[in-house]
């Protein structure tokens, strides 16, 4: 049967292509940096963690206890303002071995692998998890439904941030 | 106290700075059909190059592979020379650096009119006083051995 | 009152690794192809409806504005659409409302995306779609997403690598016979389930590739398209829906939001039992695993019943319900916004029998396509018929 689809243009280079230098390219970066408000919910988030725990906040209506904290239930679209502390233990929801830095180049041979996990925080609500790291594990034994606990940096090099937790540890 | 001075701080005020963490990413940029070709003339030969679209009677300078206005595709009988020289269209004196500190000496851009194209590029080997919208200007080419093949093969454009 | 709108043109540049050509060069191209495929020129289209996702991939802020002269937008009415991943086909959805609502008799709908302008990778600048507070500090990469999501997903129904490649194997096989692909290459799971690991349960061919390219189509309204066309290709439903964006508090084993999509075409399209009434499918298949995610949310087969379908030869090209005739994502490419689009030029050219080497058998009639992106959580559908 005749392939009577319309393809024009799209021209390929090669590698060999460049390296020749024939193909004339500009190169530009933008050397800019970003700095973010945490928000109202997100600054007590933070604060609660450089003290050692995680609170989350709760939906008085559909009774949801969430993570992260939000100001208001994306749900039921009203205000959230019933913070509630929950534990800092959680279960495997999912879990990746990750062979790749974040810009894709790869991680080397003597460097281990990242171990990121969605976490479902106990006294959050079934299905409430964070996204976090796994550590003081063999990549080969995490499995779904494993038991962890966060594992905290001392009190004194706590910042306010997500990586106060240095990982999730199985219990 | 500045904005960035603020941003630096910690969440006492509110703000998270992933501080240090850069992030190193860039973009590189092909030159297209018509940019590769327009941008080999200019390091070569030292001529700009436009493409006229016969049926709206336009020359796009530089060069394209399509009229934006018929769409018809511009080719190879199309590409036409169209000299070195054009006139202000327009022009403004920069005094801030791109991130818009002081800067020491003002440079001066302008929107050059080449046939029917506008060039952006820099004015040079001039005084402010010599500035004026209509005025001849010539482009002035980086040594050969030099060009890259970029519009910077053009050092700045001198008024006549 | 909704008028009926009609595709009566499509087409595309070749899908390749970087281009020569700038994005604006790209977009031309394949508009330019588009309009000559049904015979009309820049005069006979009314607006243009066009879509590019991340800016940072062209590496051109507001690269919708940099494009437009490319689609055709000169001193015309044109609007550009965003929903990362999702925009291929989104960018339908936008056209389809320009000529249904009445205002406009024609659209052309253009999509492009050019990301081997992004260096390191292109992955890298997915850095910024994460939580700039609660989750950028842990490095987050693309990949962790896709491989937490797939590893639910095979985790909740004992799936394994395997029956993923499968995915991957059938698309690429398909996407041989597409003249655009950039891939000349057969593989067998093995070559894939054995390609390097990158973010378990991930292998490197289960991705599809980073790629340069555009694609278009050109819609008309009925009386136009009737003008044009023996053929014209009906757009019968459209739908879009968004998950909520803390993408780690849902569960990641079935694409509700490709499910609320789904139900809003195919109720617009009057269509009860998809499974029957869908003749062929073009879900959206960035990773083998999301063919049959997607599958899954557009009820075109039950939960956890997918793989022993694949494996049956339900979804190939003579099976019962052909998944991905074109390649997809897998087959012919992925420059992002461009590939949703390009799933609807091939349903186009499957219901009007020219789609070659690759024409499903038995003149299907009814074919739906779906593209998925943003954080994970939107999709969008467009149900087609003649
Ligand atoms: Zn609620
Ligand atoms: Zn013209």
């Amino acid at each position: 049967m005749e392939d009577t689809i319309k393809v024009a243009g799209g021209t390929g280079l090669t590698a060999d292509d460049i390296k020749s230098g024939k193909i004339f390219l500009t190169e530009d970066s933008l050397d800019c940096a970003y700095a973010w408000d945490t928000g109202v919910a997100v600054n007590r988030y933070l604060a609660e963690l450089k003290q050692g725990k995680i609170i989350a906040t709760r939906c008085k209506k559909c009774k949801r206890t969430m993570l992260p904290p939000r100001l208001f239930c994306e749900l039921c679209f009203i205000p959230c303002s019933n913070w509630q502390y929950v534990q800092d233990t959680g279960i495997v929801n999912t879990f990746s071995i990750c062979h790749v830095h974040w810009d894709a180049t790869r991680i080397g041979k003597d460097e281990k692998p990242h171990l990121p996990a969605v976490i479902e925080i106990d006294g959050a609500s079934e299905g409430m998890g964070i996204m976090h790291l796994l550590g003081e594990v063999d990549p080969e034994e995490i499995k779904i439904g494993m038991q962890v606990k966060a594992v905290w940096k001392p009190e004194a090099e706590r910042t306010g941030s997500i990586i106060d937790i240095k990982y999730f540890k199985p219990l | 106290m500045g904005i960035l001075e603020r941003n630096s701080r910690n969440i006492d005020n509110r703000c998270w700075n992933p501080g240090i963490k850069a992030f190193p990413v860039k973009n590189v940029y092909t030159a297209g059909v018509a940019g590769q070709r327009f941008f080999e003339e200019l390091k070569e030969n030292g001529k700009i190059y436009g493409s006229k679209c016969e049926k709206c009677g336009l020359t796009y300078v530089p060069a394209r592979i399509y009229c934006e206005k018929c769409f018809d595709h511009l080719l190879e009988k199309d590409w036409v020379d169209v000299g070195i020289e054009g006139t202000i269209y327009s022009y403004t004196l920069v005094c801030k650096t791109k991130s818009g500190g002081p800067k020491e000496k003002p440079s001066i851009m302008a929107a050059i009119r080449i046939a029917d194209g506008l060039l952006i590029h820099r004015l040079g080997d001039c005084r402010e006083e010599e500035l004026e919208i209509g005025r001849p200007v010539k482009a002035e080419f980086k040594p050969k051995q030099d060009r890259t093949g970029s519009i910077e093969d053009i050092m700045h454009f001198k008024p006549l | 009152m909704m008028r009926k709108v009609a595709i009566v043109g499509a087409g595309m540049t070749s899908f390749v690794r970087r281009a020569l050509e700038t994005p604006k060069e790209l977009s031309y191209q394949a508009t330019k192809v588009t309009l000559d495929s049904c015979g009309l020129t820049l005069d006979d289209v009314d607006c243009i409806a066009h879509g590019t996702a991340p800016d940072a991939f062209d590496g051109l802020h507001q690269n919708g504005e940099y494009m437009v002269d490319g689609c055709g937008g000169w001193n015309k009415p044109t609007m550009r659409v965003y929903v990362g991943g999702g925009t291929g086909i989104h960018a339908v959805v936008h056209g389809w409302h320009h000529v249904a609502s009445g205002l406009f008799d024609t659209c052309l709908v253009v999509c492009e995306e050019k990301m081997s302008s992004a260096l390191p990778h292109a992955q890298a600048f997915f850095l910024t779609i994460f939580d700039s507070i609660t989750e950028r500090p842990l490095e987050p990469n693309l990949l962790w997403i896709f491989a937490l999501e797939m590893n639910r997903y095979m985790e909740r129904y004992g799936y394994t690598k395997e029956d993923m490649a499968l995915v991957a194997v059938k698309n690429k096989q398909n996407g041989l016979k597409h003249p655009a692909s950039q891939f000349s290459e057969k593989v067998t799971v093995e070559d894939v389930v054995n390609s390097e690991m990158m973010a378990y349960p991930v292998s490197r061919l289960d991705v599809s590739p980073v790629s340069d390219g555009a694609a278009a189509v050109l819609l008309a309204s009925e009386r136009v398209a009737r003008r044009l066309t023996d053929k014209p290709v009906w757009i019968e439903g459209v739908g879009w829906s968004l998950d909520t964006a803390y993408w780690a508090t849902r569960d990641l084993y079935y694409p509700r939001y490709t499910d609320t999509a789904a139900r809003m075409a195919y109720d617009m399209a009057g269509i009860r039992e998809p499974d029957k009434e869908i003749h062929v499918a073009e879900p959206y298949d960035p990773f083998d695993y999301k063919a049959l995610h997607h599958l899954e949310g557009l009820q075109l087969s039950p939960r956890g019943k997918t793989v022993e379908l694949l494996r049956d030869g339900h979804f190939d090209i003579d099976g019962n319900l052909p998944m991905c005739p074109s390649g997809g994502l897998l087959g012919v490419g992925n420059p992002i916004a461009a590939a949703g689009t390009m799933k609807v030029c091939e349903l186009f050219w499957q219901l009007r029998g020219e789609a070659g080497q690759r024409q499903v058998p038995g003149n299907p009639r009814r074919g739906v396509a779906q593209s998925w992106g943003d954080l994970m959580q939107v999709s969008s559908v467009v149900v087609v018929g003649n």
